[in-house]
């Protein structure tokens, strides 16, 4: 299993010089990345290793998180970003290991871990696509509410998992089965065909698909 | 300066003759049928220019036959092969959506002299 951590730089769109068609890109900086703790079957149980990017002062650190970072490679700076990825027992991973661009390239399907835009405290039409109720007609103050939720004398209790209103959004999301478009190891930016999790300069991780299904076939037509 | 203009400036391209909207214009349209290749030309007039950058589009609107016809394209795209331009319109609006309510003489741009 291989993998980079990246912020996600913002969205703008290439041309295909085959089909002419524009293809939606998301541009990720992975600058900085690396490897820091390597979790083995032996002393942890499972094989991971933690992906390090980002690297601040040590009086801006806790110190946990600077120790952390000293035992795992990191000797100038403290990690910032600290997330942690699967992989199998026979991956060979050192601790200070630089990741670079080129672990991918163009062509390649990937996962895309990122934490979504909250959308604060949400209607249930947002959350969860309800219809809401009429404009008019009668209606008094109920347009976006969700009507009823149960009934009266069975079960006369409200079923659980009943959608309802809440919050929205910040949830770690996985977006599968992504093309990499491009992967520039010189300027360290990956761009993947498509949108990605979070805001721009959100914390994603690119990593190998876990699904080994048929690339999306997209329709080809001039223009 | 947006953070993804590194990405974007391979793809702009420099042939773009400067038009606004108003302007008549022939985009040579290429156009692909089966393995072969030929250009076409959709010939009208300008009536938006929207977007920035490598997202920047233009919409030409021509009547044929009495039915009215809207292309969008993206300036920047490799599926225009060049742009003809050949007159300056003079209008008063960035988007001529007025046009599309007019037929005939009333759809008339003025030429800017």
């Amino acid at each position: 299993m291989k993998g980079i951590l990246g912020t996600k730089v913002g969205m703008t769109q290439m041309f295909d010089q085959d089909s002419y068609r524009v293809i939606p890109v998301t541009v990720i900086d992975v600058g900085g990345c690396r490897v820091g703790q390597v979790k083995t079957p032996e002393t942890d149980g499972y094989s991971a290793v933690q992906l390090f990017s980002g690297t601040k002062k040590r009086n801006k650190a806790t110190k946990p998180a600077e120790g952390h970072g000293k035992r795992w490679g990191d000797t100038e700076g403290v990690p910032v970003h600290v997330v942690e990825l699967r992989t199998d027992p026979d991956d060979a991973y050192e601790a200070g290991q630089g990741v670079t661009a080129d672990v991918f390239e163009a062509g390649e399907h990937v996962d895309v871990v990122g934490v979504s835009k909250g959308k604060g405290f949400a209607g249930v039409m947002k959350r969860h696509n309800f219809k809401g109720q009429k404009a008019s007609h009668g209606a008094h103050r109920i347009h976006r509410m969700p009507g009823a939720i149960g009934q009266c004398a069975t079960p006369s209790r409200v079923l659980r998992g009943q959608r309802m209103a809440g919050h929205m959004g910040h949830q770690r999301v996985t977006v599968q089965n992504l093309e990499i478009v491009e992967a520039d190891p010189d300027r360290s930016l990956i761009l993947v065909r498509g949108a990605v999790p979070g805001p721009r300069g959100g914390v994603v991780m690119i990593k190998q698909r876990s699904k080994d299904a048929a690339p999306r076939k997209r329709k080809v037509r001039g223009f | 300066m947006n953070p993804t203009d590194v990405i974007d400036q391979r793809f702009l391209r420099d042939d773009v003759p400067d038009f606004a909207p108003g302007d008549a214009v022939k985009v040579h349209v290429k156009v692909r049928e089966g393995d072969k290749e030929r250009l076409q030309v959709f010939q009208g007039n300008v009536i938006r220019r929207q977007g920035d950058g490598v997202r920047e589009t233009f919409t030409v609107r021509k009547v044929s036959f009495g039915v009215g016809v809207e292309r969008t394209f993206p300036v920047h795209s490799p599926v225009v092969d060049h742009i003809e331009h050949l007159t300056r319109g003079d209008v008063r609006r960035a988007k001529l959506y007025y046009l599309r309510d007019r037929v005939g003489k009333a759809a008339k741009i003025k030429e800017k002299r």
